[in-house]
């Protein structure tokens, strides 16, 4: 009974509703269609005023590089997410390919060589991932759990299990660059955000994701590639989660092989909190945003608030459930 | 006697169609009520109302003289109501025992009895005369006989109502004797049984009264089957002339365009070839799982070949998947509208663009979502999909408009050269099956070469000019339009011991 211009989940610019419609129909259907946005702006609103310290523009700027890595790699996320897939190896990739830029940094020198081939290695662990489950038809859960824990091996492997530490301080400080008072890895995540969002909404591959986790044999039978753009969303998913792996070692000026451990489940709570289904074919990049911005501010604030880092895991447990349940009610009756 | 079962006035609407429309007839305890109709005429929902999967909006049902509501399946079969459903429903590796004790199996803490299950079990089959072994995996039973374990169930649940849906489609002459046996044997015990078919022959052999259903209305309820006539029911279910609805005109036909040589799929038993000419209606004929669906998905690259040759107005092609036959101007509107054809949670305008948008793309990658409007707009108007907007998802528009969807995605296509519809009109009223067969037409009328598979006979008799027909995984024959009859085709459609009944 709700949502009549539900298509509408999938562009960013919203519901260009139709011109004959009533100006206060409009104004319920953009409520209903950013009621997520409206939920953050009232929480952000309020912490505002409660919490000392929140609203300020280096809590919000440490805020923002908090959920920088989550952010871009929960805009890759939710491709997975939207084509009835999805990915438990990220966390893994990030590590790994921490170590690696590390180790290559430390070997060549050259912040092009060991960027370059982490972000190649990345992309390589997603693409078999995607090789694996549209050509052999193995199960997502089954073969990304298969490769998270053989990529984390691969981590321990090649660092012997210690944390590899880098010399070069050029890699160190590139992350520390700001521009506009903005530091580089939340420019990265906005160019991410910008980027996934018109891939998702304007382009074929896009399109053809969001009809595939809507009926994966209907879009075949229409004409889709099926297997080629599972293995493309694979394939940029680990790109991406190396690019957040080279931005965390430039971070803490290290590779480390047991870093990022829960990440690829924090990414998915994101892209949930968010409004993406798991059922595939339902994802917006709005949503994806507010997704990632409610964990960080969740995360934020009870950091401001000293709360002990036990409590917050429970914290974010009931978010991720009284959110998920909040979505439910409100779409019940609209589905079948 | 007093009529155990009744409905009365029952009406039930979906978005867009109205199922069912004061639908009023009663059932007498101790006989077989057939149910009669062309498909979509609203026998399913009427079951699905009886057995609690649906709720009238309007109309009451009673049972036993009281009024009954179902507000779900488990109290319908409290109340003692069963229904066989065409697809039978069971656990394939449970035994025949735990099947029929499914839910409620004897156990003591938690630790199923199986001793006792299995004494119960054999003691119940033995005085329903029944010869199966309890203990057997469902999986290694026939057709015939899961429909009989499906029957034990109901009988053990105390079904006084036990409804039948199509039940001998898919069972051999011999096995459709013992169910009939079973069937008399259960009316003699005083049961209410409902028995849906599309086979006379069943109806005047089995049921002792009928009711004729057509486009959601009761025609008319035979209280006594005794003087009805073969043609007095046909011409009952039917209705309206058929000449009206398929509107047939002959055409010239063009160079042949299509030929398929000894194509060879996992599920054909012989290589399959066929051809078909610039402006043919080629109707395809077969019983369920006769092949003919799958001959059309190895044609369109969506199961894989194991031998054979395409040849598309001369020239040979290789279709490995859908998306190679979509280039080449082959396209197949699929059986299973809703699993292999739409994309439910996606719009109308999506739905139609899915395939063409390849078509014109802006740096090879960026959608052009204006053209995409328009072509969306323009399908609405001419097909005259009922739909608020383009915008709707397709989900909520009804199934006639949903296949018209679907025929939209493939008429934007640039070029067209061969288009299969595998079951177009099914489960479609009779309104928007008539605006499919002026598409189809209108397709031949343009060059298209135009494959339609049907189980309806009637409809593959009033719009194809040829006639393909096929059994048990190959073609058996092949009729010209002027040869064609409702006898020969069946001939060549059923197993050789079916005809010989």
């Amino acid at each position: 009974m709700k949502n009549p211009s539900n298509e509408s989940t999938g562009t960013v610019a919203g519901a260009h509703l139709d011109d004959q419609s009533k100006p206060l129909r409009r104004l319920l259907h953009l409520a209903e269609e950013y009621n997520l946005v409206l939920l953050f702006l009232l929480l952000f609103a309020t912490l505002s005023f409660v919490v000392d310290h929140f609203f300020s523009v280096d809590n919000m700027l440490g805020l923002a590089l908090a959920v920088s890595q989550i952010g871009m790699v929960a805009c890759t996320m939710m491709f997975c997410l939207a084509s009835r897939d999805f990915d438990l190896s990220i966390g893994s990739t990030v590590a790994f390919s921490g170590v690696l830029c590390a180790m290559l940094l430390n070997t060549t020198d050259s912040i092009f060589v060991g960027v370059g081939v982490s972000l190649l290695a990345g992309a390589l662990i997603g693409f078999v991932n995607g090789a694996i489950i549209a050509y052999l038809r193995i199960n997502a859960l089954i073969t990304t759990l298969a490769t998270m824990q053989i990529v984390r091996g691969l981590a321990f492997i090649a660092s012997k299990g210690q944390a590899v530490g880098i010399n070069n301080e050029e890699f160190i400080i590139l992350t520390g660059r700001s521009f506009l008072g903005i530091s580089m890895p939340i420019w990265i995540t906005l160019i991410c955000f910008i980027l996934f969002g018109i891939l998702l909404n304007k382009t074929v591959y896009g399109r053809n994701t969001l009809a595939i986790g809507g009926n994966p044999e209907a879009s075949r039978l229409a004409g889709i590639n099926v297997e080629r753009t599972r293995v493309w969303i694979f394939a940029i998913q680990g790109a991406v989660a190396a690019l957040a792996g080279v931005i965390l070692a430039s971070r803490i000026t290290s590779g480390q092989p047991n870093s990022a451990q829960g990440f690829e489940l924090n990414v998915i709570s994101a892209c949930v909190l968010g409004g993406v289904s798991l059922m595939g074919g339902r994802a917006t990049i709005s949503g994806v945003l507010i997704g990632v911005l409610i964990m960080g501010t969740a995360e934020n604030v009870m950091n401001l608030l000293n709360i002990d880092a036990f409590y917050q895991y429970v914290v974010r447990g009931a978010i991720l459930l009284g959110a998920v349940l909040v979505d439910q009610l409100r779409n019940r009756g609209s589905r079948d | 006697m007093s009529a155990y079962l009744q409905f009365n006035g029952i009406t039930k609407s979906f978005p867009g169609v109205k199922a069912l429309d004061h639908v009023s007839f009663s059932a007498d305890a101790g006989t077989v009520h057939g149910l009669l109709g062309e498909n979509g005429a609203g026998k399913s929902t009427l079951l699905k109302i009886l057995s609690g999967q649906y709720q009238p909006n309007q109309g009451e049902l009673l049972i036993g003289g009281k009024t009954r509501h179902f507000a779900n399946a488990a109290e319908a079969i409290a109340a003692g109501v069963a229904i066989i459903h065409q697809e039978l429903q069971y656990v394939p590796y449970l035994s025949v025992a735990e099947n029929l004790l499914l839910g409620r199996l004897p156990n003591r803490l938690g630790f199923v009895r199986a001793g006792e299950a299995m004494k119960f079990v054999s003691d119940r089959l033995k005085t329903m005369g029944v010869s199966l072994d309890p203990t057997t995996k469902l999986k290694y039973l026939s057709v015939a006989q899961r429909q009989m374990v499906e029957i034990c169930k109901a009988l053990l649940q105390d079904a006084q109502i036990i409804a039948l849906d199509e039940p001998t489609s898919s069972l051999s002459h011999r096995e459709t004797e013992i169910l009939f046996r079973l069937v008399k044997d259960l009316r003699a015990h005083g049961k209410t049984l409902i028995y849906v078919s599309h086979r006379l022959d069943e109806i005047f052999e089995l049921c002792d009264a009928a009711t004729i259903f057509r486009d959601g209305r009761t025609v008319v309820s035979h209280k006594n089957l005794v003087g009805v006539t073969r043609e007095q029911l046909v011409s009952e279910m039917v209705g309206r002339e058929i000449k009206d609805i398929y509107d047939y005109r002959a055409r010239t036909l063009g160079a042949p365009r299509l030929n398929v040589q000894a194509l060879e799929g996992r599920k054909l038993t012989k290589p399959a070839s066929l051809s078909v000419c610039q402006g043919e209606i080629l109707g395809v004929f077969g019983l369920v799982g006769a092949g003919r669906s799958e001959l059309m998905r190895l044609i369109y690259g969506a199961d894989k070949k194991r031998g054979g040759q395409i040849i598309l107005d001369g020239v040979p092609l290789k279709i490995r998947r859908p998306s190679d036959a979509i280039r080449h101007g082959i396209v197949l509107c699929p059986e299973d509208r809703k699993e292999e054809g739409v994309i439910p949670i996606r719009s109308v305008s999506e739905n139609i663009n899915i395939s063409c948008r390849r078509g014109y793309l802006r740096w090879g990658l960026f959608v052009d979502s204006q053209r995409e409007a328009k072509t969306a707009d323009t399908f609405i108007k001419t097909l005259r999909i009922k739909t608020p907007h383009r915008r709707q998802l397709i989900r909520l528009l009804s199934g006639g408009n949903q296949q018209k969807t679907i025929l939209a995605r493939w008429l934007a296509e640039s070029e067209l050269r061969v288009v299969i519809l595998d079951e177009p009109t099914r489960g479609i009223d009779v309104g928007a099956k008539n605006e499919i067969y002026r598409i189809i037409y209108q397709l031949a009328e343009r060059g298209c070469a135009v494959i339609v598979v049907s189980s309806e006979l009637p409809e593959v008799l009033g719009i194809s000019d040829r006639i393909l027909v096929m059994r048990g995984g190959q073609i058996s024959g092949e009729l010209a339009r002027e040869e064609a009859n409702e006898e020969k085709v069946l001939g060549l459609a059923l197993p050789a011991e079916e005809i010989a009944r």
